[in-house]
């Protein structure tokens, strides 16, 4: 595999340059501040500080209730590690208007850094082609998220997009974790819109 | 019993029409004897979908994800399922989202394999300790009000319930 030299800050904000046209639900952890900052704490973004590996099927729930909204999933490798399967329900699933991120750092930086499977032999393009994902692509550099903008456009969901980023700290931004709060704000904006 | 109907046939039609007149339109399962018609019924029908899951959690976030945009789930599976998803349960008790379940019992009434025993026991601890309702059918007589109680609870009061079928009312698997 190619050598990751890409840098998880800055990198969804050239993904997603109009986050307000998306319904977006994440993983716990770094992802989810990553993501928060993205849409600073929106209400078209449910994010998770509990639950590790629901996002995947969450979003699926959401693509399928509301078939004509892009729904985006972003979760970390070790949320996806630890409902994998979630890529085949998803696959038969087939929703066009779902998009899943996998913002992979290699290992668990919540806890301290501890190694993943990803950054030993585990390969989520080849997992999630093996799952019937159609669409697939892996962006390591900085040079590659202008086909990630793409990418995320383009054809038909199921979309996976590995985004394979360095270690290090993810945005620092602080969001609401209160889920009792954050479902009635999204429901709330959801049925206006 | 005519030998071409399914033997579940009639009360699943009937709680098949309950569920999708409450506006249920997600039907979510791991596959068990108890929940087979059902899958067929709402396979069938144009206005519901069913979802194969690979593991019963993801029908929690599943619900909880249809929730969000307005839109009505169950989640069908064997109690040996049930203990796959506690964790999951934390959106019933931290976030106060409606998870309707179905709960097809093994390891209670009539039970001949010993390894169902102990999930078959742990349903309902484990149900209570993560917030769910529990209404359980032991009769035929009990169904209709049991399902309407259930669907009343989640998606009237917004309180998460389960509805768990007994073997007394499913009848025991012979080995």
């Amino acid at each position: 595999m190619t050598e990751v030299t890409l840098n998880r800050i800055g990198a969804l904000p050239q993904i997603f340059p109009n986050p307000d046209d998306y319904l977006f639900v994440t993983g716990l952890a770094g992802p989810a501040r990553d993501a928060a900052a993205l849409t600073n704490d929106g209400a078209n973004m449910f994010t998770m500080a509990g639950c590790m590996g629901a996002a995947m099927t969450m979003g699926l729930g959401m693509a399928l209730g509301a078939p004509d909204r892009d729904v985006v999933v972003i979760a970390g490798d070790g949320e996806m590690m630890m409902n994998i399967g979630s890529l085949a329900t998803i696959a038969s699933q087939a929703p066009k208007n779902l998009t899943v991120v996998c913002v992979d750092n290699g290992g668990h930086g919540e806890t301290g850094g501890q190694d993943g499977h990803t950054s030993v032999r585990t390969d989520l393009a080849k997992v999630a082609d093996g799952f019937g994902i159609q669409n697939i692509l892996t962006v390591s550099t900085e040079a590659g998220l202008k086909d990630a903008a793409a990418f995320v456009k383009s054809g038909d969901g199921p979309r996976f997009l590995w985004l394979r980023v360095m270690a290090g700290e993810p945005t620092k931004f602080k969001r609401n974790m209160n889920p009792a709060e954050c479902r009635v704000r999204f429901k709330t904006a959801f049925q206006a819109a | 019993m005519d030998g071409n109907v399914h033997p579940h046939d009639a009360w699943s039609r009937a709680l098949f029409k309950q569920f999708k007149d409450a506006g249920v339109k997600l039907f979510s399962y791991i596959p068990d004897a108890g929940n087979a018609r059902l899958v067929e019924l709402a396979d069938a029908d144009n206005e519901t979908r069913t979802v194969l899951l690979t593991t019963e959690e993801e029908g929690v976030s599943l619900a909880a994800g249809a929730d969000l945009v307005g839109e009505k789930a169950v989640l069908m599976m064997q109690s040996s399922g049930v203990g796959n998803c506690p964790n999951f349960l934390s959106f019933v008790k931290g976030g106060n989202f409606p998870i309707l379940m179905f709960v097809s019992m093994r390891g209670d009434y009539g039970e001949q394999n010993p390894w169902q025993f102990p999930m078959g026991e742990a349903v309902e601890p484990i149900l209570k300790a993560m917030g769910v309702l529990v209404f359980k059918v032991e009769r035929a007589d009990e169904l209709e009000g049991a399902a309407t109680a259930a669907l009343d609870t989640a998606f009237k009061a917004g309180k998460s319930a389960a509805l768990v079928l007994s073997q007394k009312f499913l009848g025991a698997k012979g080995f």
